[in-house]
């Protein structure tokens, strides 16, 4: 080996060049994050809106226009201005003539993999769940998914019974999950073979909800009837 | 031998030659996890290609600038920004796709692809040459995303991009759906993959050795 090749490893780079590289890229990386986030966050925002719009609608078929009420530590309903996100949220679905249709309600529970977040409508009239959209779910694809696809399953929901007692206490009959095929009660849930931890989970946390907010909710009727 | 080769080679190479999923099998995560149905693999390998060229860029403009010994975390600062960066784009454009993708647009952060041509490529070469090295490996990776993907979908779902295939009567393969579907997927494909790979070798072996003969 000549001595040319016995070069000494190059010196290590000073601290301040390698301080320099970090805060540097640092600084970029931050300036860039901020940036995009402050042009996109409006856009962001719209869409979050416009599909919790879209839902509402969806379980409420009649509805034209919505608003959103908070519910107070009285136990009354106000109506929310603004930002409508949060918790204790309902939101009332008006028709043309501003006649209240409906509440649209937001319920989350456990399902198989994850907790599933759903909106369902409550029709006055009917007394009953008229609707049901599935906003977050992260069930098997494939079985568990049928909860949002499956026909036979969507069809328990154009109509489930949550009528409450006579006192206005509680429901009448709890929401209960039966077997496929096996549903002859109004309140039952026919459930999905194949997907039942599922559908058992849809049913149990329309229950929970249903029987906390539908009470609630026709006691204080006139808080909706007010808002054109 | 690298410096003989034009940019157009370093474009070339990522599609076939060396495509970071049929001949260098990197970045298996997503591609398992998320090429359940076209849109979903398309969008997410797009994603993955826009975060490989922004990266590439960016780490070979400033490689004489990064010390040694601080590389690896200043790639991982640049490539989370970017990763970052998609992320938000992807919930402006649409939720319905952000809520598909999941948490693996973060985790597009730790595929191995990305610091891989970091640090072998882009931190070695020109900023066009390691563009177009991103530009190659991404669209390389998103087309065999998209080739899992949509047979995923077909199989699975009888669909390709949610349009409806199939008669009714089809029994869809709902395995192919589930994650043991991404595994026979991507078998399949590397099955086809090599064997072509074999067929052209076996080809140029008699080619040469014909000529040979006939030369002498």
């Amino acid at each position: 080996m000549s001595p040319s090749e016995l070069v000494s490893p190059p010196a290590p780079p000073s601290v301040w060049h390698m301080y320099r590289a970090m805060v540097g890229v640092g600084v970029f990386c931050g300036l860039l994050i901020v940036s995009v986030f402050q042009v996109t966050l409006p856009v962001i925002e719209r869409n979050k809106a416009e599909a919790l719009q879209q839902a509402i609608f969806h379980v409420l078929p009649s509805a034209r226009t919505s608003a959103a009420y908070r519910l107070d530590e009285a136990g009354g309903f106000k109506l929310l201005e603004g930002d409508a996100a949060g918790e204790q949220l309902v939101y009332a679905g008006y028709d043309e003539a501003q006649q209240l249709v409906g509440l649209a309600v937001q319920a989350q529970g456990m399902g198989y993999q994850d907790v599933i977040a759903l909106i369902y409508g409550y029709s006055f009239t009917e007394q009953a769940i008229v609707g049901i959209q599935v906003l977050e779910s992260k069930e098997t694809p494939g079985l568990g998914d049928k909860i949002e696809t499956d026909p036979a399953f969507l069809e328990n929901f154009k109509g489930l019974d949550v009528s409450v007692r006579g006192d206005g206490s509680a429901l009448a009959n709890p929401i209960v999950p039966v077997k496929h095929g096996e549903k002859t009660k109004p309140w039952e849930v026919d459930g999905i073979t194949g997907a039942t931890i599922s559908s058992v989970a849809i049913a149990a946390l329309l229950d929970r909800s249903a029987e906390y907010w539908v009470p609630r909710i026709r006691s204080n009727l006139g808080d909706f009837q007010g808002e054109e | 031998m690298a410096s003989s080769k034009s940019s157009t080679d370093e474009f070339i190479k990522g599609l076939w030659k060396e495509n970071p999923v049929f001949v260098q099998v990197l970045g298996m995560c997503p591609v398992l996890a998320v090429s359940n149905t076209a849109m979903n693999a398309l969008a997410m390998g797009l994603a993955t290609a826009f975060v490989l060229v922004m990266s590439n860029i960016v780490v070979s403009s400033l490689r004489t600038f990064i010390p040694k010994q601080v590389r690896i975390a200043t790639y991982i600062l640049i490539i989370a920004t970017f990763v970052t960066v998609v992320d938000y784009v992807i919930q402006a454009v649409s939720l319905e796709l952000y809520k598909a993708l999941g948490a693996f647009i973060s985790l597009i952060v730790v595929n191995c692809l990305i610091l891989g041509r970091a640090e072998a490529f882009a931190s070695k070469n020109t900023v066009a040459r390691s563009t177009m090295d991103g530009l190659g490996m991404g669209i390389g990776f998103a087309f065999a995303l998209f080739c899992l993907g949509a047979v995923r979908e077909i199989l699975g779902n009888g669909s390709l991009f949610g349009v409806a295939l199939f008669h009714d009567s089809f029994q869809k393969w709902v395995v192919m759906i589930l994650p043991s579907g991404g595994f026979f997927t991507l078998a399949a494909w590397l099955l086809l993959f090599n064997w072509l790979k074999q067929r052209k070798a076996k080809k140029e072996a008699t080619a040469t050795l014909a000529l040979r003969k006939e030369v002498a």
